[in-house]
């Protein structure tokens, strides 16, 4: 079994490293093969894996020691358990499909290899996070997703920057650069978290420190809790450290699909739900985690409510989801939250690949208002982008529907109402936003006409390379009391009470209906044409979310412009005037001592005899004061 | 009576007026001179110690450095033939090719 967890742990990383060799060349087609090869064997390695753990049980595997000091030992170990297993097979069927419809979609671009090359990086990277039996292991996983994603969002790093009213993210290397910094702020915290379990538990091997944490205080877990979950936050994007996903859209749409909806995003989901024995001590940090999943569910979604933009509408609805997930995991029902991450994996990356359709067909145009009827041309992107729409409404029987409404039973269960009335709520705008992009789209008066595009549906290969994520967004859901069982065998059952159980039926028709009434008053507003009306959009709140609640404006005013001041002056002031010239005093002492002896050297003989006589009768007067004084 | 500190005072004088010809003089030859003074000088010392203490290692010494010292002169006058033959002159002030 351990070669199993090898092969599909390297067969990425074989895969990038044999990109990387051909990064610099022009297009070679078999870059692209080859990787979606491999990707494809760790994909049947995982799911081999899979089934290994259900029927026997957990793997684990040390490859080797990699740091021994002292009393600290962390090997480079792989833990293969449920939660890992599940994730394993999420993260490499949605890259394989990714690797294959980027065959596709990078068919013209100059970096063809190269992307590849940071794309299996990038699915290493993450199989190394969720596979890892350590902390460290999982944070050299967190930080290598964190390059993979620089890497890729700032793709086209040559397009030039422009001003937030073109385009609000500026450019793909304003963009890369944000989301990595804010991953770096957020990553202190998590490195906190890990040093103050290395601190009091002297190990980061998973199973010691959760064996551990009945023996630590309450306040002690708090903190490592809080510090953990701000790791959290910058990965996945939550208020406050939410900008950067918006803005990363303007990586590569395959990306956007893998990275930044499917599968590293959730790792932020994934290390409370592995953390589960630490958070389920401290309920009031889960209560937190609860409440600000809520708030970024419904803050997201009203982003989505009043944007222009294809991809960044799906990034927000990203953000909601992702949201929906922290609810679920900070209210403890951690095998929930695991259901709608892999749910959630599955239609949105099928929802974001079908947009790079879309783009592709509108020559990279993300404004669904010029865009309106493209169902005709572009059938199949149509079906897939309505299922993926469908699924992530929650609407029966598609997988979404299954998820999202354990998430809101769970909320109700737990008597916090605000909680479920809120996340209700962002159900029915998650239905408004998602089909006003599908009518704005595929619906409606054919807008692009006007604006001389000519709409062509992807090639056959791509269309069938989304084939399995159609289906997963379809049957995904059927599978809840089958995936339940097998989490359980890890996280905790979560039992919903008699009084819930009997709400069921009611909770499941008041969601299905406000989710189908969404999706109605979008189809009455924009199946036909697209209105606009020009007093809306010029009323303050409609501002307000359209310029995303002016918090990147904020940040940049409150934040950046002022550090960036205080940089100048520790650069001008501090850098330059007190290390910089003490550095060159030393050196100009040097030289202008050295400038000033080299007349010693006059080349004559008489002159380095007197230096030495000199020399000789100051060493033999040293010597008489030395024999005099003792 | 002649006693240590005699031999003693002309082994300094002797190595004081080897070292400021050493010092002064600009004449390679003549610089030759004066390590021999020098030399002598140290030998000196070293027989009158030698003698002082009833220790013959002194004296040996003083033989060893007369030896060294006949074999550098040999070198060395070999040495100053050439340069002389070279350039003419034995003068310090002309050799000056080393010059920082």
């Amino acid at each position: 079994m351990e070669s199993l967890v090898y092969t599909a742990l390297f067969a990425p990383l074989i895969g990038s490293l044999f990109a990387a060799l051909f990064g610099m060349k022009p297009k070679t087609l078999w870059t692209g093969v080859v990787t979606s090869l491999l990707l494809f064997v760790s994909f049947v390695a995982s799911v081999l894996l899979l089934q290994h753990v259900m029927a026997v049980g957990p793997v684990h595997a040390t490859l080797m020691d990699w740091i021994v000091a002292g009393d600290m030992r962390i090997p480079f170990g792989f833990n293969v358990d449920q939660v890992t297993a599940v994730m394993m097979v999420v993260v490499t069927l949605v890259s394989t499909v990714v690797h294959v419809y980027s065959n596709g979609y990078m068919e013209h671009d100059k970096g063809f290899n190269r992307f590849f090359s940071y794309l299996s990086a990038f699915v290493f990277s993450m199989l190394v996070l969720v596979m890892s039996d350590n902390f460290l292991g999982l944070f050299i996983g967190w930080e290598g997703v964190g390059v993979c994603s620089w890497l890729l969002i700032g793709f086209w790093y040559h397009k030039e920057d422009v001003t937030r009213d073109i385009n609000p993210s500026i450019s793909p290397s304003w963009a890369a650069n944000e989301a990595f910094i804010m991953n770096r702020i957020a990553d202190l915290g998590m490195l906190v978290g890990i040093f103050l379990i290395y601190w009091n538990v002297g190990s980061l091997q998973y199973d010691t420190v959760f064996a551990a944490v009945p023996q630590m205080s309450h306040t002690l877990l708090v903190a490592i809790g809080i510090f953990l979950f701000i790791g959290a936050m910058g990965k996945s994007a939550q208020f406050p450290l939410h900008t950067w996903l918006a803005d990363a859209m303007e990586g590569p749409t395959p990306v956007s699909a893998l990275i930044h909806a499917a599968t590293m995003v959730t790792a932020g989901v994934y290390l409370v739900i592995r953390a589960y024995p630490l958070y389920s001590t401290i309920p009031e940090v889960g209560y937190f985690i609860a409440l600000l999943g809520t708030f970024v569910a419904i803050f997201a979604a009203s982003m989505a409510l009043v944007n222009r933009d294809l991809k960044r509408i799906i990034a927000y609805s990203t953000l909601s989801q992702l949201g929906y997930m922290f609810a679920a995991a900070g209210l403890g029902a951690y095998w929930v939250a695991l259901f709608h991450l892999a749910a959630h994996a599955f239609f949105k990356a099928l929802l974001f690949l079908g947009a790079g359709n879309v783009m592709h067909a509108m020559n990279d145009e993300l404004d669904i208002f010029k865009m309106g009827g493209l169902k005709k041309v572009m059938r199949w992107t149509y079906l897939y982008m309505g299922v993926a729409s469908l699924a992530l409404c929650g609407i029966w029987p598609l997988a979404g529907f299954y998820s999202k409404d354990t998430i809101l039973e769970v909320a109700f269960n737990e008597h916090t109402y605000g909680i479920w009335f809120v996340l209700w709520l962002t159900a029915g705008l998650t239905a408004f936003y998602s089909f006003r992009l599908v009518f704005l789209t595929f619906w409606s008066d054919e807008r692009y006409k006007k604006y001389g595009f000519h709409p062509h549906e992807v090639q056959k290969y791509v269309l069938w390379a989304m084939a399995p994520l159609g289906i997963l967004a379809v049957i995904f859901g059927w599978w809840k009391e089958e995936f339940m069982e097998f989490v359980t065998g890890l996280l905790p059952a979560y039992e919903v009470s008699e009084h819930t159980h009997h709400m069921v039926p009611i909770l499941i028709a008041v969601t299905s209906a406000i989710a189908i009434g969404g999706i109605v008053v979008a189809y009455v507003l924009y199946h036909k044409r697209l209105r606009r009306n020009p007093k809306i959009e010029a009323s303050l709140p409609y501002r307000i979310l359209s310029n995303q609640y002016y918090i990147p404006i904020l940040y940049e005013k409150a934040i950046s412009k002022p550090y960036a001041e205080l940089s100048d002056i520790a650069w001008k002031e501090i850098d330059m005037q007190v290390v910089d010239a003490t550095v060159d005093g030393i050196a100009k002492l040097v030289e202008e001592s050295g400038d000033e002896s080299r007349k010693m050297q006059t080349g004559n003989l008489s002159d380095y005899l007197k230096w030495m006589a000199a020399g000789a009768i100051i060493l033999a007067v040293l010597a008489v004061v030395a024999v005099v004084k003792s | 009576m002649i006693g240590l500190s005699h031999y003693l005072i002309l082994a300094a004088l002797l190595f004081s007026i080897g070292l400021v010809g050493v010092i002064r003089r600009k004449n390679l030859l003549m610089l030759f001179f004066a390590t021999e003074i020098m030399l002598n000088a140290a030998n000196v010392a070293f027989a009158a110690i030698s003698s002082y203490y009833h220790d013959l290692s002194g004296q040996m010494f003083a033989f060893f450095i007369i030896a060294v010292a006949a074999s550098e002169v040999a070198v060395g006058l070999g040495l100053l033939i050439l340069l002389y033959k070279k350039y003419g002159t034995l003068d310090l002030d002309n050799f000056t090719m080393l010059k920082g």
